[in-house]
């Protein structure tokens, strides 16, 4: 299987050209000084190994190893257990820059030039003057091929030094071994930081990192689902550039402008490419590869003018909040934060391409209060760790007023100060990066829109998070009011009067006066033995060994005439609802929604849920809301706003 | 002679009628007393003192806070009520730390212990003594040509003269000083001065200016406590002794002047018992300040605060406190009694007394 796929990826590794061209621009591909060259390698490295993993449907097992020796020279080590590279492409892969097989697709994925990996090796080669080891292995029952390789600089060219073949205990995988001059104490942290934050973004994957000293740390997998995987797809009028758009005219096999319009690119059906070619004054039998510069141009021109459908977004692989949730809830451990809260905008597109936000708040615990607050920022589940006051992302944080949720910002602007990690991911068949080296995403208004969005909507849950525990300590009292003071002061005056102690109901009815809502989440491992529902044994495979989330709702009736209300609980789209009772009205993706009719005074009603398929944490909070009652008799839940 | 409580315990026990009374007619049990703050304190033309006014407030159960107060009101009558059978009483710190065990009626702090006990007297028209709670501090100091009887703690009556039968730190005052304690037994005496500091009163016994004038002197220490005021009042009432008060030049100062004049606000329930009206201040002023050129401190964003709210305050109305604070309140600043040892230790009582006292009238040169 992994032999397949390899074979099948070599099909699309073209040759790009130019090589020197690294020694002159090393600065822009991220190589610029010691540091940043250790954390560089470690990432080109770590991108590589999770694309193949992914693209092969393996579950990614990483494992990175800086063995630090004197004088600055550092061997880094990267291994995975993805399909592993036939012996024939691997000199192009490590030994040729600008080579890879996802220049010329529109897709989500990491990388989006080739110069990756084989930059690495050149700058090791040109630093330390060490060749670099590849080992790869692409099928269970074969031994791996170790490729000692070397880069001609003037021919961008591999060149072979040594080919053997050994015994490697893994079905499959590729290992690299290179050597490069950086700066490992200062370059330290960062790496940490990098897998640290590759873990977050990647909850799938496994983590192994080994430190020069023997540490290792890992970070581990918490979710065992792959990322659904992305789709290739056609580019989109809007976003293409001119120079591009005359290339796939000469390159097409279509012979007439319309059916390349159609063939070529995405949202091009026949009343479009009709519109676009009217309105250009084209010709639409124009054979492509006969057209004029000026054809293009007007054409060109005309794309911009015309309303074309959006491209669809169904290429992209967002990580999905449930799961930004678990991973920062896993890494911050140490923090013990008080929340963490997520918000994902829809699929939106600009020029021409899709792209989707997701940002997470985690906040408190032993966060440092007055330093600013610390941003982490992604793009197609890659880390950017540069240049951060240049991002959208930063723009479009520092334009919010953070101040009225717990946050220092003078005068409402800029990077906010408080205990607070803000998360942004940004995926998209085209990052639109500011510069090459990759480390930060340009300012497009579309973009910066979404990603405000975002954290507005974040905002808005950190504020109903806030809300709802001050209610909450709120209705603790008035419960332990009635429930324990009351009954006592009852029982004093009665005792001081040798009377017997009175009844209370009416009274604490009278105290109360408000319908009341309480509610408690437990969370317990799923036996082996199947429930009750039907629900259940459906995805029964699911639940082996995970957990239930149990949820339980207390509506108790505090108000001197009896009442009805529509009671909703609002429940992650990925979770699988299990037994609920009493019987609910409706379900949803969403939201489970009960008519409970007439509880009269004094009266309550217990509802409860159960959600598998998340893991114990997941959903920590309820989140309740009701209809058809005058909110301010209710206390517990909120006006239901429709979805 | 035992002490016949049958009406401390009828009133108490209404406390608890009341509120059992409301949850039996399944109405939210609450307790109305009067306000106990500055905006409720008005001039009683007939006591000539400041009292509570019309002003009440609710303590409900339908709040936290109020179903608290209640309870604890509940566990303290009984506590009281037990004393009396008991024939026992305690001081307000051991009620405080007796609340230790009741349970979700305990207290958090000796003051809200101290201040639930004030309400009591409120609600009540009882007095702290007819609860037998008494309080921790004792009274203060006295030294002058005064003749004291004290049924002492052996039941045997002692005669104390407060110059020739005391030390140089003067008679105690107990916290009794009601006429089954102590009795007035003569006195030859012009005036009373009630000082405010310790250092201030020593010097005065020190530089003997309770035989060179003829003065009564007695330490306040610092806000006075209410045996204190009583001893006072009753000076002033029963041996016609004029009384002067004399204290620091800041806010807080005034505040013990008028507690001792006209009554304190947490007090105004028995002010007439506390208070003496016809008080008189003696100084340090602030006007004293720019007349003596005394040393000084600048006053704080909290002295003057409470020098705005003495504005406002019904007992500072008077034509002499609104100009003095105003001017206080110009000038910026505050001074001590004892700046005016700036012109040496006797100054005080070779100059700055005699001055002030001839100017209220008191000394007869």
């Amino acid at each position: 299987m992994a032999e397949v796929i390899a074979h099948e990826l070599a099909k699309k590794q073209k040759e790009i050209s130019v090589a020197e061209f690294f020694e002159r621009n090393k600065h822009i591909l991220g190589f610029g000084n010691p540091t940043r060259a250790l954390v560089t390698s470690v990432k080109e490295g770590v991108d590589n190994a999770l694309d193949a993993c992914e693209e092969s449907g393996i579950l990614p097992d990483i494992y990175v190893e800086i063995r630090n020796h004197e004088d600055g020279e550092n061997k880094i080590i990267i291994e995975d257990n993805g399909p592993g590279i036939v012996k024939q492409q691997i000199p192009h892969i490590f030994g040729r820059l600008l080579y890879g097989s996802r220049f010329h697709s529109i897709r989500q994925s990491r990388g989006q030039q080739g110069i990756g990996i084989s930059a690495v090796v050149l700058y090791g080669q040109l630093t330390t003057g060490k060749h670099a080891k590849v080992v790869s292995k692409i099928q269970e029952d074969r031994p791996a091929t170790v490729t000692e390789l070397a880069i001609d600089t003037n021919k961008n060219r591999a060149e072979v030094i040594n080919k053997d073949i050994a015994h490697w205990d893994k079905p499959s995988g590729t290992r690299l071994e290179v050597s490069i001059v950086a700066d490992y104490k200062r370059g330290k942290r960062f790496v940490y930081d990098y897998l640290q934050s590759v873990s977050i973004v990647n909850p799938h994957a496994q983590i192994t990192y080994k430190e020069p000293d023997g540490s290792e740390h890992v970070f581990e997998r918490t979710s065992e689902a792959l990322p659904q995987k992305t789709i290739e797809i056609k580019p989109h009028p809007y976003g293409v550039e001119l120079g591009t758009l005359i290339k796939m005219a000469k390159q097409s096999k279509s012979r007439k402008l319309s059916s390349f319009l159609k063939t070529e690119f995405s949202s091009m059906g026949d009343r479009t490419t009709n519109a676009v070619c009217e309105k250009a004054q084209l010709d639409k039998n124009l054979n492509p590869k006969e057209m004029t510069r000026e054809h293009f141009l007007a054409l060109h021109k005309t794309f911009k003018k015309v309303k074309i459908m959006s491209p669809s977004t169904d290429c992209l692989s967002p990580i999905g909040e449930t799961l930004i949730k678990r991973s920062l809830k896993h890494e911050t451990q140490e923090i013990s934060p008080e929340f963490i809260i997520t918000a994902a905008r829809p699929a939106s597109v600009y020029s021409g391409s899709p792209f989707q936000v997701e940002v997470g708040i985690v906040y408190g615990g032993n966060l440092p209060r007055d330093r600013q607050i610390k941003l982490l920022r992604f793009a197609n589940r890659v880390p950017l760790l540069y240049q951060q006051g240049d991002c959208v992302s930063t723009q479009a944080i520092s334009s919010i007023d953070w101040r009225r949720y717990g946050l220092e910002q003078p005068s409402g602007k800029g990077i906010p100060t408080g205990p607070a990690i803000f998360l942004t991911h940004m995926s998209s068949t085209l990052i639109p990066f500011t510069s090459e080296s990759k480390e930060a995403i340009a300012d497009i208004p579309e973009i910066e829109n979404e990603i405000k969005l975002a954290f507005r909507e974040c905002a808005r849950k950190v504020q109903s998070h806030i809300n709802k525990k001050v209610r909450r300590a709120k209705t603790r009292e008035k419960f332990d009011l009635i429930t324990k003071i009351l009954p006592e002061i009852a029982k004093k005056s009665a005792d001081m009067l040798n009377k017997p102690v009175p009844s209370l109901e009416q009274v604490i009815t009278k105290i109360m006066d408000v319908v009341w809502i309480e509610d408690l989440i437990e969370y317990e491992k799923a036996s082996q033995e199947p429930v009750q529902s039907t629900l259940f044994e459906d995805s029964s495979d699911q639940r082996e060994g995970g957990w239930i989330t149990k949820s339980t709702i207390l509506v108790v009736n505090y108000k001197n005439k009896p009442q009805r209300l529509n009671l909703y609980a609002v429940i992650p789209e990925d979770a699988v609802v299990g037994t609920v009772t009493p019987k609910p009205t409706k379900i949803t993706n969403n939201y489970i929604k009960w008519n409970l009719d007439q509880i009269s005074p004094a009266n309550k009603v217990d509802i409860s849920f159960e959600l598998a398929g998340l893991e114990k944490g997941d959903f920590d909070e309820n989140d309740l809301y009701i209809e058809n009652i005058n909110p301010a008799f209710v206390i517990g839940a909120d006006k239901w706003e429709g979805e | 002679m035992p002490r016949d409580y049958t009406n401390v315990i009828n009133k108490i026990d209404l406390i608890a009628s009341k509120v059992y009374g409301d949850l039996e007619k399944a109405e939210i049990p609450n307790i109305k007393l009067p306000t106990r703050t500055k905006a409720n304190i008005k001039f009683d033309q007939k006591l000539n003192v400041w009292k509570y006014g019309n002003n009440t407030t609710e303590r409900s159960a339908k709040s936290l806070d109020g179903a608290y107060m209640m309870l604890r009101t509940m566990y303290m009558v009984d506590f009281i009520k037990d004393m009396i059978r008991a024939n026992k009483s305690s001081t307000l710190r051991e009620m405080y730390y007796i609340s230790e065990g009741w349970d979700l009626a305990k207290f958090h702090s000796q003051p809200e212990s101290d201040s639930l006990a004030e309400d009591l007297e409120v609600i009540t028209t009882c007095m702290r003594e007819d609860f037998k709670l008494r309080p921790e501090e004792d009274g203060a100091r006295v030294i002058g040509n005064i003749t004291i009887e004290e049924v002492t703690r052996n039941k045997t009556k002692k005669k104390i003269h407060c110059q020739d039968d005391v030390g140089d730190s003067g008679y105690s005052i107990p916290y009794n000083v009601e006429p089954e304690k102590i009795k007035f037994k003569g006195a030859d005496a012009d005036f009373v001065v009630a000082i405010e500091t310790g250092g201030m009163f020593d010097r005065l016994v020190e530089n003997g200016f309770d035989t060179s004038n003829r003065a009564v002197l007695v330490h306040l220490k610092g806000q006075p406590a209410r045996s204190t005021r009583r001893f006072i009042k009753r000076l002033n009432e029963e041996m016609k002794l004029p009384v002067l008060v004399f204290t620091d030049c800041d806010p807080w100062s005034y505040r013990i002047f008028a507690s001792v004049a006209y009554g304190a606000i947490k007090t105004a329930h028995i002010s007439e018992y506390l208070a003496t009206p016809g008080a008189q201040y003696l100084g340090v002023t602030p006007s004293d300040i720019e007349n003596y050129k005394l040393p000084t401190d600048k006053l704080t964003n909290e002295d003057i605060n409470a020098l705005k709210s003495e504005l406002s305050d019904p007992r500072f109305q008077e034509r002499f406190w609104k100009n003095e604070i105003k001017l206080q309140l110009s000038i910026g600043k505050k001074s001590e009694q004892q700046a005016l040892a700036k012109y040496g230790l006797d100054y005080v009582t070779d100059t700055y007394l005699p001055e002030k006292l001839s100017a209220m009238g008191m000394l007869k040169k």
